[in-house]
């Protein structure tokens, strides 16, 4: 660990207006949960966590972080799953519980919620813009359908997805199925480079 | 917890717990309310989980013997990628059988101590794959299936088959869309191609009607459970579009191949291959389900379970 508690407080008063600007239902406020180290609540601690696989992007920011709430003795986090195999959950329930217990939360749970199941659409206009820094090019919008069978789709999909580094808009899928579960592998036609893209669910 | 770089963040870490993804796994289901739905038999609600875990879990494992050998590295991560979806399905819903039958077993327990005979997948989800146009063959029927299964699913009286099955269908959408794409490819391909598509469909026909046969628990788990027979018409009608995107032919029912099977099929063990009519009565309308299974499963479950019955609790 490079960052002492010190760095680790500051740096998550520095989030507080992101953990705001999600609009976590349940976040409870600072002083409703603060915690034996007095000045950062629960939820600031939590909303500073990022992502195992995705570290420019915090779990709040990715839809997965959905409720932190002060129980009677001690702190309950509430995630919801991407994928039902994404191996990075556990990492992710382990990277939580070690964040609060840094900042003094000792007695802190982390709670699987199901349904709704996520969706892309969870990921915050901040966390899309991380993502597109890093190269990664963020979702669109999740696909929606009428009642009835779900339908299949052959072919290459109609809405264009931008290429992250030149911003050409026509670019082509080469792989349905990325590094992790969440993504696919694209290529730009213009900047002749390949880019990951988050694939909607 | 912010980083420059993914490396840093790699680092950043006292434990060394994530480089070992895959051990002491926590109850996927943690924190999920465990209450069974007023009326249900926890008896028939686990067995009902149980098929549809297995399902997952046991084509999972055949999909995961195909790493390292996928004609072309997109192909083997899409593969993977297929099988982590199925692996963390049956996870669940392993989990939510040990629930429901209420005697204390885990996930763990019922994937790695369980005989061959108490395993109630359909035979589709365990035959081996001759080549990558049966495998590809197969997929297209699992997955078309378990999206029309998964989608009503998810209307279940019981919330938590119904949360796992709508988490599924998004999934499953595009396994379904993977091996529709590689059909079309290989059967409006090559004239090789398209005769190793047809040999794949031709191979795995024979195994469909057991998909839709609805079995006792299901019939008495009302609201809860499925009737696969409902699941027909949206089979039939996305297989004909495949297909006919694909320029192949439906077989012909009775047409199968399986008593001519393909190379690399030769050690294949009854039921698959059975061809005598009493046979085929002995086994039933749900052999699968009925824990009637192959050879094939032996093979799967000496691999699968090897290691965990060797070293009874173990982790790393």
């Amino acid at each position: 660990m490079s960052a002492p508690g010190g760095e680790l407080r500051s740096a998550s008063l520095a989030m507080v207006s992101t953990a705001e600007s999600q609009g976590l239902g349940g976040v409870v406020s600072a002083a409703e949960s603060q915690g034996p180290a007095g000045v950062v609540s629960a939820a600031e601690v939590a909303a500073t966590v990022t992502d195992p696989e995705l570290p420019m992007v915090t779990l709040a920011e990715l839809g997965i972080l959905r409720e932190v709430r002060q129980t009677g003795d001690g702190v309950e986090v509430t995630i919801t799953p991407t994928y039902s195999g994404c191996p990075a959950m556990e990492a992710i329930r382990a990277d939580l519980l070690r964040a609060l217990r840094r900042a003094g939360y000792e007695n802190a749970g982390v709670r699987t919620q199901l349904a709704p199941a996520w969706t892309t659409d969870w990921i915050s206009a901040e966390g899309r813009a991380k993502l597109a820094a890093a190269g990664i090019s963020p979702p669109g919008p999740a696909p929606r359908r009428a009642a009835g069978p779900v339908p299949l789709r052959l072919g290459a999909r109609e809405e264009p997805i931008a290429c992250p580094r030149c911003g050409e808009r026509q670019t082509e899928r080469l792989a349905a199925f990325g590094a992790t579960a969440c993504r696919e592998l694209r290529r730009c036609p213009a900047c002749r480079e390949p880019f990951e893209h988050v694939k909607e669910i | 917890m912010s980083f420059d770089d993914a490396y840093q963040a790699l680092t950043d870490h006292d434990d060394d717990a994530r480089w070992a993804y895959g051990t002491g796994f926590a109850d996927p289901l943690a924190g999920v309310p465990t209450t069974l739905p007023e009326g249900v038999d926890g008896a028939d609600l686990a067995a009902y989980c149980l098929m549809i875990a297995d399902d997952a879990l046991i084509l999972s494992h055949r999909l995961q013997q195909w790493v390292t050998r996928a004609p072309e590295l997109e192909d083997e991560m899409a593969i993977a990628n297929i099988a982590l979806d199925l692996l963390g399905q049956a996870r669940l819903l392993l989990t939510r059988a040990g629930e429901a039958e209420g005697a204390g077993r885990d996930e763990d327990d019922l994937a790695y101590l369980r005989e061959a005979a108490d395993f109630r997948h359909v035979r589709l989800a365990e035959v081996r794959d001759d080549d990558f146009g049966h495998l590809i063959a197969r997929l297209l029927v699992f997955a078309t299936w378990r999206l029309a299964l998964l989608d009503r699913l998810s209307a279940s009286r019981d919330p938590v088959l119904s949360a796992i099955a709508a988490k599924g269908v998004k999934e499953v959408t595009y396994h379904r869309e993977y091996a529709a794409g590689w059909t079309v490819r290989l059967g409006d391909g090559t004239p090789l191609s398209r005769q190793r598509m047809q040999a794949g469909l031709d191979a795995v026909w024979p195994l469909i009607d057991e998909l839709f046969e609805p079995h006792p628990i299901e019939q008495r788990l009302t609201g809860v459970a499925v009737d696969p027979a409902s699941l027909r018409p949206e089979f039939d009608a996305v297989l004909a579009q495949v297909l006919a995107a694909a320029t192949l032919d439906a077989p012909a029912p009775g047409s199968a191949t399986r008593d001519a099977p393909a190379s690399g099929s030769a050690t294949r063990d009854a039921p698959v291959s059975g061809t005598a009519t009493h046979e085929e009565a002995a086994l039933g309308k749900t052999p699968g389900r009925d824990g009637r299974h192959g050879g094939e499963l032996a093979e799967i479950l000496s691999e699968m379970q090897g290691l965990a019955r060797a070293t009874p609790g173990g982790v790393w």
